[in-house]
């Protein structure tokens, strides 16, 4: 992977290029909205990838709980990050979108509300993680990621169940979508979920060198010991 | 269309800060571990 990285990193960027090119110019214009619907190639991609790292991060905690893996702990940390970062996306782009299609920047329905919901936990999850020094701190934190995931459905299926502010679902949900703008939302996904997966990769390799930092720096403590000189 | 604007310049901001965090964490990290690696 380390020296595959720069070739994926090369091609990820010409994805988003791309991406970026058919948002912006390829994709119809909405009789509508007109050109400010576009957000929503940055806003549903990077809400669809927040999905999947918080899943991965569900997955890895509920490993990392019953055979207590310390590289399934990292992955939770890494996926957990890089899954806020994408959440932080989602909920600055909306409002971005809602305040010319409202007329306002935010209310509180159950799809916006849930996903700043999911933030909070998340960012309470990684606020553990940094702040708590116990030797219980990893289980502590994948028990509050197994509880936190269950915002998830809810998240998803507001829209489903919900009379919501938020547009109804157009794809699974019996909505419907202009073909050629579906494909471009799914190249759009397409090149954030790479990118997604790149960056998350970084952090999972700066979580094991930051394990291996401690380890030396507890070795050092112990050789300094005088009952082990 | 300055929403629009404003959100993918937005996007790259957010995302451009957290690699930048990353590449300030990791820069750290091989600080520190280059202090402490030399003791014979």
């Amino acid at each position: 992977m380390k020296k595959a990285f720069p070739i994926l990193a090369i091609l990820t960027a010409a994805l988003l290029g791309y991406a970026f090119y058919e948002a912006m110019f390829v994709a119809p214009t909405d009789q509508m909205q007109g050109d400010v619907y576009r957000i929503i190639y940055y806003h549903v991609p990077s809400g669809w990838t927040m999905f999947v790292f918080f899943f991965t991060n569900f997955i890895a905690s509920i490993v990392y709980l019953i055979r207590r893996n310390p590289k399934a702990d990292a992955v939770a940390v890494a996926a957990a990050e890089v899954g806020l970062v994408f959440c932080t996306v989602v909920l600055v782009t909306g409002p971005l979108w809602a305040r010319p299609v409202w007329g306002i920047w935010w209310t509180w329905d159950w799809r916006l509300t849930s996903t700043l919901v999911l933030w909070l936990i998340y960012a309470s999850y990684l606020i553990l993680r940094r702040f708590s020094t116990g030797g219980q701190t990893p289980v502590l934190a994948a028990a509050l990621a197994v509880f936190g995931a269950l915002d998830m459905p809810l998240v998803y299926f507001s829209i489903w169940f919900f009379r919501t502010q938020h547009p109804q679902p157009v794809v699974g949900g019996g909505g419907s979508i202009d073909p050629s703008m579906l494909r471009v939302w799914m190249i759009s996904w397409a090149a954030f979920l790479c990118f997604g997966w790149l960056v998350f990769w970084l952090r999972y390799r700066l979580e094991i060198f930051k394990r291996e930092v401690e380890e030396t720096h507890s070795l050092e403590a112990m050789l300094e010991e005088p009952r082990f000189r | 269309m300055n929403y629009l604007y404003a959100a993918y310049a937005a996007t790259w901001i957010i995302h451009g800060s957290y690699l930048c965090s990353l590449a300030i964490r990791y820069r750290r990290l091989k600080r520190e571990m280059k202090d402490l690696k030399p003791r014979p």
